[in-house]
């Protein structure tokens, strides 16, 4: 079986289950597990974003 | 004798304590995520098992290539030790000969990087059954 993901969706799958990990590992409390989850997800997705924006002013 | 009988408890407690701080993660390694379920930490352990093992599938499925110890190359080997991290799903893969295709397009570089990434969030994720046996984390 062969997948073939698209960078986004590729970084998105990344995103979410390494900050699944991260939250999980790096915190003590359910609550302080989940925000920490989160937030990682949101800055792991934003750098992708805000690296191919800046990619991407690079080239013109 | 009141004495006594805590100390023999304290003493079982703390073999307890120092045999699971051995066995989690080395239970942990093999299979991500079951150093937490071994402490009663089922979610969590779930969790990890199915994000790990996911990203290490998927890798698989991506045409990511696994590296072996005889690598040669410094970088080889640093993929070698990311590779390790996964446990019994690296050994399997070795086993069955998967992950050996040249990578021929961007998702198979991808790939390879996911499952080099699951070997380390499982490293963490050993780490923290560690953690939570010896009882610096609840």
């Amino acid at each position: 079986m062969t997948i073939t993901l698209n960078h986004f969706s590729a970084a998105a799958v990344f995103a979410l289950f390494a900050s699944v990990v991260f939250g999980i590992t790096h915190r003590d409390t359910a609550r302080d597990m989940i925000r920490y989850g989160l937030y990682c997800f949101v800055m792991f997705l934003g750098g992708v974003l805000v690296a191919g924006w800046a990619m991407w002013l690079l080239r013109r | 004798m009141a004495n006594s009988t805590t100390d023999r408890s304290k003493a079982a407690n703390s073999e307890t304590v120092s045999m699971m701080a051995i066995l989690a993660p080395a239970v942990g390694w093999l299979i991500p995520g079951a150093g937490h379920m071994i402490q009663k930490r089922w979610i969590r352990g779930a969790l990890l098992f199915i994000s790990i093992v996911t990203l290490f599938l998927l890798g698989l499925a991506m045409q990511g290539r696994i590296y072996r110890a005889n690598g040669g190359d410094i970088l080889d080997m640093l993929g070698f030790v990311g590779n390790v991290g996964a446990g019994a799903l690296y050994l399997l893969t070795l086993a069955n000969d998967w992950g050996q295709g040249a990578i021929a397009f961007a998702t198979a570089d991808y790939g390879t990087k996911f499952m080099i990434v699951a070997g380390l969030l499982n490293f963490i994720a050993v780490a923290d059954a560690y953690h939570i046996a010896v009882g610096k984390k609840r």
